[in-house]
């Protein structure tokens, strides 16, 4: 029997059309859940009760007169909290948006609720999805549901807890650098990085505007679709957004990988990857020759330079989309004489160590006469990675990696050395420079029983043939996703 | 070799005011991080063109049309301070 947290999207969407459960059942089920675990994993920073129950109510009231926006309605899902959420506190996880009530929507969480989806809350993060480990939220950090001495990764690290643990069955997350892939891995979910521009940032906390994505993270890769499908679409409020015709997302899942060419990425396979994720990983490549799979080696020599090149463009970016943040039309204020002083006191008290570090560093790489040799050149080399990937492409349909060198690691092991906290993404910042999309699968444990990810990235809008194979990984895997029961054990 | 950096000017042009101590370490972690991101400058990259966006996109452009925006009392109330319909700052200026 399959306990109602444990439920995945298309089980639950079918209890609910069969009758045998309710939105409302469900929420409680989930809520029930989350003050249970809550205390321990922290994967929340609100809970909007009230919202949600009304909701769970709307939803059950449209499935008793036969009405039927698709298979979100009635789904309770969390909302990773850079997203501003109207009328619900949303504050990056900062300390500087504390008490933040924002007027109005994100486009993505607008589009959850058209879809019936019941939004639980806001789910914590690194500060201002800065970080790889939820450690660096100003409300105190999340806990991994497998094992509460890790961290979750991060930066959407109680996104996939949440979903992990049972206190939510599916969240929206975003990525940066990773930020969505590798919590994913490290929580033992799939995690869903799309084709840049596909998902609207209208309403998303920017921190660095041209690798920001937002995805979805959820218990299989269907539930992934599903919410991917909820989600993605022209926004004429986001003018990156994409305006072209959307891929056919669930046209290859179920095709399995027969004479699909997958390549191996040399650089991200091998060195300073740990020897139970490289042992998983040959593993899945093995079941996927069985299945008929080409798999070769890829190269793309550039992203050696990948891990250097992000933490230029990403920090340059930061500080100035994080200029907003000045006590002037919104969040807190330190009061000065002046109003540099008042700016300056402001964002000293108002930012954590990492942010203030990123919003340093962007500006040192923007400053006169460094511009060119750091943040021009690393410009550049972002053209020589998409290069790279663009030739891999040539000669193979998906190319593959481990979506972290790591499985999670304990809370306190890398906050005082921030290059090693960096390498945590060193395998996922890639399709971040590239726009490309990409996707974290669980494909086992480590020998400590900690969840183990498999990368898959396709070319841009390469959506469907990502899915494909994400979906044929999953099936010849035999992972067994927690049980509610024993998360945050 | 860790980069040496004007940490105070950076932190001054970044409008955050950190202490004495602060800088110091800021300075110092920075250094190690660009020591690290300075690699990049090990590729040559010739005439490669930068790229700022991963969409080839150039003008996203939208109908000139008046449309309803906030009412300015939403957006007021989210200000540390206003006053008669406008954003309260201490003195930019000296007088």
């Amino acid at each position: 029997m399959v306990e109602p947290p444990d439920l995945t999207i298309r089980a639950a969407a079918e209890a609910l059309r069969a009758g045998t459960i309710t939105s409302s059942g469900l929420l409680d089920a989930v809520l029930d859940q989350a003050s249970r675990t809550e205390a321990e994993l922290h994967s929340y920073l609100t809970i909007d009760r009230e919202g949600a129950t009304a909701a769970a109510e709307a939803a059950d009231i449209a499935f008793s007169r036969g009405e039927d926006r698709g298979l979100l309605q009635g789904i309770p899902v969390a909302v990773k909290d850079n997203m501003v959420t109207n009328g619900v506190e949303t504050t990056a996880g900062s300390q500087v948006l504390s008490g933040y009530v924002p007027p109005y929507d994100a486009t993505a969480v607008a589009r959850l609720r058209t879809a019936g989806a019941v939004i639980v809350g806001k789910a914590n993060l690194d500060e201002f999805a800065m970080g790889s480990s939820t450690e660096n939220s100003a409300y105190g950090p999340t806990r991994n549901p497998w094992n509460t001495d890790r961290v979750p990764g991060g930066s959407s690290g109680g996104a996939a807890a949440s979903v992990a643990a049972g206190s939510a069955l599916a969240s929206l997350g975003s990525d940066t650098g990773g930020s969505i892939r590798q919590p994913a891995s490290l929580c033992g979910v799939v995690g869903m990085k799309p084709t840049y521009g596909l998902v609207s940032r209208y309403g998303l906390i920017a921190f660095a505007s041209s690798l920001d994505q937002i995805g979805p993270i959820a218990r299989t890769v269907d539930d992934a679709v599903t919410v991917l499908e909820a989600i993605a679409g022209h926004d004429p409020l986001d003018a990156t957004s994409y305006r072209g015709q959307l891929p056919e997302f669930r046209a290859g899942i179920g095709r399995g990988v027969d004479g699909m060419r997958v390549g191996v990425v040399r650089e991200l396979s091998g060195e300073g990857i740990d020897a139970d994720v490289l042992a998983a990983f040959e593993k899945t490549l093995e079941r996927l020759r069985g299945a008929g799979a080409k798999v070769v080696d890829a190269s793309l020599p550039s992203t050696s330079y990948a891990l250097s090149c992000y933490y230029l463009i990403a920090p340059a970016e930061c500080s100035a989309n994080l200029a907003r943040f000045d006590g002037v039309r919104y969040g807190n204020r330190v009061d000065g004489d002046t109003v540099e002083e008042m700016m300056g006191r402001t964002r000293r008290s108002g930012f954590g160590p990492e942010v203030t570090r990123r919003v340093l560093l962007g500006t040192y790489a923007l400053s006169a006469g460094y511009y060119d040799a750091f943040y021009g050149q690393a410009q550049r080399v972002r053209t020589l990675v998409s290069r790279d990937f663009a030739s891999a492409y040539e000669h193979v349909d998906v190319l593959v990696s481990p979506t972290s060198p790591t499985t999670a690691f304990e809370l306190g092991a890398r906050t005082q050395d921030p290059l090693s906290m960096y390498m945590s993404d060193v395998c996922t910042i890639p399709t971040n420079l590239s726009g490309d999309p990409s996707i974290s699968v669980p494909v086992g444990l480590d020998g400590e029983g900690l969840p183990i990810g498999f990368q898959v990235m396709a070319p841009a809008l390469g959506e469907p043939v990502l899915f494909q194979a994400a979906a044929e990984i999953e099936r010849l895997s035999d992972f067994e996703p927690l049980r509610a029961a024993e998360a945050g054990a | 070799m860790p980069i040496d950096i004007d940490i105070a000017y950076v932190a001054r042009l970044a409008r955050i005011d950190l202490s004495g101590e602060e800088l110091a370490r800021f300075g110092s972690q920075l250094g190690v991080i660009l020591e690290h991101a300075a690699k990049v400058q090990d590729l040559p990259t010739g005439d490669v063109p930068p790229t700022a966006h991963p969409l080839s996109m150039v003008n996203s452009f939208r109908p000139d049309e008046v449309r309803p925006s906030l009412e300015r009392s939403v957006v007021l109330d989210q200000a540390p301070a206003s006053e008669d319909g406008y954003f309260r700052v201490p003195p930019a200026l000296e007088t």
